[in-house]
């Protein structure tokens, strides 16, 4: 479906330097009529900084953008919008009180006699160009009230909407779940087949290879290749992103269990809006085992966490650790009683991001010996734990004192991993604890947790993604509408996992 | 750009700009993420600018009275004794009995108009240390302590109590035990706040809103006229009794009778070097850095986030319960319905402590300045000649108002800032920007 004559987009030798680092080197990039390119590379390979030069945040400093062969120069988003490119960003760019076209026509709204806002214009314009698109989406609806996917496609819808024929997507499936992903996909196709270009930025390669027409991988700031989708695999993907062989796959040997370390019996917990999120929960977690728990987003997971690390009060049910009961344990008695917790928003909640490294891995033991004595810190202890810790979980970017906040996801969800794996828990409970990551981190990840696995520690793995839950769990459970309703062995089909994730009652999610 | 060497993430963390290892969040940076880069950046760049657009802004406005700025400023300057400094005066001492003199290599006047003035600067920067400290330790747990006024009569209130009861006391013991109880009084208003915050989650900025007002009231009601702790002397004048010889801090400085510079300036020159301890080398101070940061990721790490308000506040208002005991104690030596009720110390330690960052040197620098301006601009600083004084006072806060709006919009800072760089390098290609990994 893809014109291959004329490039729409071509950059040619974008170099861009930064002190000290070129984050672009010669980078040459085409988009041709009616295609899904997607831009491959681990995070800071220069994906961005590309993406960028392109939308008018930053200016190249060698090379040249041609717009339908035209040389462009491009000096802010602006300039960029009204070339047609339009970009949707992975953290959304909209007013959350706001109605979907209200947050659509902003900046730019149709008005009646040049001073009132003609609001129904408006509606009716946005509901045009949904229809057109095979958009799903309700022009009326408050932002704030609309699902992450919806919201995502208000982004795009923005950008239709001022005309853009060259979409870059940043990043679009990171926060969306495994159905609103397939639904973007649709869309895209639709956008395509209407003669529009896509720039999918990604460092997920199934996607990558679902969606795209051809692919171009970047790696440390230089092109490696532009492949077609055709005859591409994951292999051969990643070992062109990483620059060496990856394993997708964890190996590991079979699982030898031993005591029950972790035991939930009939938990129920509520959430913040006091509605019942975890329903009559049991379940156990062995030593030396992974037990993962598979669901989609927004099922109790995050609930079911919470309560497992004293981080909320059940309403009812035991919780025990090894042994002894800690249903209504704060989140100290629990990292006392050695469960370690790898929490699903790392920014949120897994790192002081203003706090240097050093300071992040001592928080949970930062009062303890030899980190303090008698409520005074020694410094010069915490960083050379920090210094120890760095090297040995391979954390790059940063020095002890560095702030978290200036480091990659994945080595900043290196510094979490380390802090928790070093304080030697008995159980170890991580929530998407790749979330985000590229697949050299995965890999990294995974290993970590297999060694704890291997070590005699009870792992409890709370996952999104599919493929890790089922490369990494020993046993499964798929948890919906906060119950489990389902226990599988670590050979389970994908299709079976998809249709007791969504409650049995919908086709298989991939 | 700041120097790296702080360690503080705050005042001027270093802020890596290799970066081929970092990868960027989400590709834009927001601007909330490009604001804390230059936050981090601009640790003295910014507040040094806000104060000088707040001066400039100033000076407009005396030029629109038709007065002159710069003589304005000139006058506002000898005002606050600052030129002492460069004063050339005796730069000897004599050594009695003999003919010899010692030379120094400052200044040794200490008769002057400059030295006067000076000692006056001092005695506000002294409180005002104190007042910025009670703001900047709640600010760094996150908490916005209005109550630093109320926290600071408390103070007052109780170290004129104990300072004019119990006569026959040991000096040494009777000033210790006047301190230590104001900074009680202090710490337990403001910890009200605090307990208020972490159990029913009342907003601190309304709860210490209140509790000013209380202090204001339980003041005048005591040393009002037939309240309890007025004086016994004159039932008509509602003050208090006055300090006993034994209750008054030393005087370092000057004429005891003129408002002389007192010990409590080196109280609150050893309160900077606390506060600076407390958080960056205690446990207490990390638990309060980390729930200020992040109160979420603190209770991940398994810190008692309510526990913490309690604690910040009370610390907080012990500094400014000793900023009060300062005062009375130092030099003013009796308490008034009226001095409660004008004084406006507290408020003007939100603005210290603003400019100054929450940081130990930039509370002590910021508390000179504002000590300086408001002394500078007083009736007794000002040269009634060159600008009224009777206007100047509104000139300090409208400098005061200022800075705090400029302080509050560093997102405008931000804006000139790079306007300016704009216009420096015109359109040619890329300034030299961050890398959109390190956002």
């Amino acid at each position: 479906m893809a014109d291959t004559a004329t490039p729409v987009l071509e950059l040619r030798g974008i170099t861009k330097r930064f002190p000290g680092v070129v984050a672009n080197d010669a980078v040459d990039f085409d988009l041709r009529k009616g295609e899904v390119h997607a831009l491959l590379g681990e995070n800071g390979a220069g994906k961005s900084t590309l993406m960028n030069i392109l939308y008018g945040l930053y200016r190249h400093d060698e090379g040249e953008i041609l717009l339908h062969g035209k040389p462009l120069d491009i000096d802010s988003p602006h300039e960029a919008i009204a070339a047609g490119i339009g970009m949707v960003h992975q953290h959304f760019m909209l007013i959350p009180v706001m109605t979907v076209a209200e947050n659509i026509v902003l900046a730019s709204e149709p008005t009646r006699g040049n001073v009132l806002l003609d609001m129904s214009a408006a509606e009716q314009r946005v509901r045009e160009l949904a229809e057109r698109f095979k958009f799903r989406v309700d022009p009326r609806a408050r932002v704030e009230d609309i699902t992450v996917g919806q919201q995502q496609r208000v982004e795009i819808l923005k950008a239709l909407y001022r005309n853009a024929d060259i979409l870059i997507l940043d990043e679009p499936t990171a926060v969306l779940t495994p159905q609103e992903a397939i639904e973007l996909f649709e869309i895209l196709k639709e956008l395509v087949a209407h003669g529009m270009s896509v720039i999918f930025i990604s460092h997920k390669l199934n996607e990558v290879l679902e969606i795209a027409d051809r692919i171009t991988v970047l790696r440390r700031g230089k092109t490696v290749a532009t492949v077609p989708r055709e005859g591409a695999t994951e292999a051969d993907l990643a070992r062109m992103m990483v620059g060496r062989d990856v394993l997708l796959r964890v190996e590991k040997q079979p699982a030898s269990t031993g005591e029950t370390l972790l035991h939930v019996e009939g938990l129920r917990v509520v959430d913040d809006r006091g509605l019942e999120a975890v329903r009559d929960v049991s379940l156990e977690v062995r030593a030396g085992e992974i037990v993962a728990i598979a669901g989609v987003d927004g099922n109790g997971q995050t609930e079911l966490i919470d309560a497992l690390t004293g981080l909320r009060r059940p309403a009812e049910g035991r919780i025990t650790v090894g042994g002894r009961e800690m249903t209504h344990a704060s989140a100290h008695q629990f990292l006392e009683e050695g469960v370690g917790h790898i929490p699903e928003d790392r920014h949120r909640r897994g790192l002081v991001l203003e706090f240097s490294l050093a300071e992040n891995l001592v928080l949970h033991d930062y009062a303890k010996r030899p980190y303090a004595t008698r409520g005074f810190m020694s410094p010069r202890r915490v960083l050379d734990k920090a210094r120890r810790l760095l090297e040995q979980f391979d954390v790059r970017g940063g020095t002890p004192s560095t702030p978290a906040s200036a480091l990659s996801g994945g080595n900043q969800q290196k510094v979490v991993i380390a802090r928790e794996v070093d304080r030697d828990p008995r159980v170890l409970i991580a929530a998407q604890p790749t979330r985000g990551l590229d697949v050299g981190a995965i890999e990294f990840v995974h290993r970590r947790l297999v060694e704890q696995r291997d070590a005699g520690k009870a792992v409890l793995l709370i996952s999104l993604e599919l493929d890790e839950v089922l490369s990494l769990a020993d046993r499964i459970l798929v948890i919906y509408e906060g119950r489990i309703v389902g226990e599988f062995g670590p050979s389970v089909t994908e299709e079976e996992l998809g249709i007791a994730m969504t409650g049995g009652r919908r086709e298989a999610v991939a | 750009m700041t120097e790296p060497t702080n360690r503080d993430p705050v005042q001027g963390g270093q802020v890596e700009v290799d970066a081929p290892t970092q990868e960027p969040g989400g590709y834009a940076p927001s601007v909330a993420e490009r604001l804390a880069f230059y936050q981090r950046a601009g640790g003295v760049v910014t507040p040094l600018i806000t104060v000088i657009l707040a001066f400039f802004a100033g000076g407009l406005v005396v030029l629109a009275t038709g007065h002159n700025p710069l003589r304005t400023y000139q006058a506002v300057w000898a005002g606050t004794g600052l030129n002492w400094f460069f004063h050339v005066g005796n730069y000897h001492i004599d050594i009695p009995f003999t003919g010899h003199h010692v030379f120094f290599w400052w200044n040794t006047d200490t008769n002057g108009l400059a030295a006067y003035n000076l000692t006056q600067t001092l005695i506000l920067t002294t409180t005002l240390i104190l007042t910025g400290l009670a703001v900047a330790f709640a600010f760094r747990c996150g908490l916005f302590n209005i109550g630093g006024q109320g926290q600071y009569t408390a103070g007052a209130i109780v170290s004129v109590w104990v300072g004019s009861s119990w006569a026959h006391m040991s000096q040494g013991l009777h000033v210790f035990l006047a301190i230590a109880l104001a900074m009680v009084a202090g710490a337990g208003l403001a910890a009200v706040a605090g307990f208020l915050k972490a159990t029913v989650g009342a907003h601190e900025v309304i709860t210490t809103i209140m509790l000013n007002w209380i202090a204001y009231w339980v003041g005048s009601f005591l040393f009002g006229r037939g309240g309890p702790l007025q004086n016994s002397a004159d039932i008509s004048v509602p003050i208090s009794n006055d300090v006993t010889p034994s209750g008054k801090l030393p005087v370092l400085w000057g004429n005891s009778d003129l408002q002389a510079l007192h010990v409590g300036f080196f109280i609150a020159l050893g309160a900077l070097v606390v506060f600076w301890l407390m958080l960056n080398r205690t446990t207490l101070g990390y638990q309060v850095r980390a729930v200020g940061y992040n109160p979420e990721a603190a209770r991940y790490g398994g810190i008692n986030v309510a526990r913490n308000y309690v604690y910040a506040m009370a610390i907080s208002g012990a500094f400014a319960g000793i900023g009060g005991a300062a005062d009375i104690l130092g030099w003013q030596y009796r308490l008034g319905v009226l001095d409660i009720q004008v004084s406006n110390i507290g408020f003007i330690g939100i603005a210290v402590a603003l400019l100054g960052r929450n940081t130990a040197v930039g509370v002590g620098l910021a508390a000179l300045l504002f000590g300086a301006l408001v002394n500078g601009t007083s009736t007794r600083g000002l040269d009634a000649s060159i600008f009224p004084p009777e206007l100047a006072g509104n000139l300090t806060l409208m400098i005061q108002a200022l800075v705090l709006l400029f302080v509050g919009a560093d997102v405008l800072v931000l804006y000139i800032w790079q306007a300016r760089r704009h216009l420096r390098l015109g359109r040619r290609p890329a300034a030299p920007a961050r890398p959109e990994g390190t956002a």
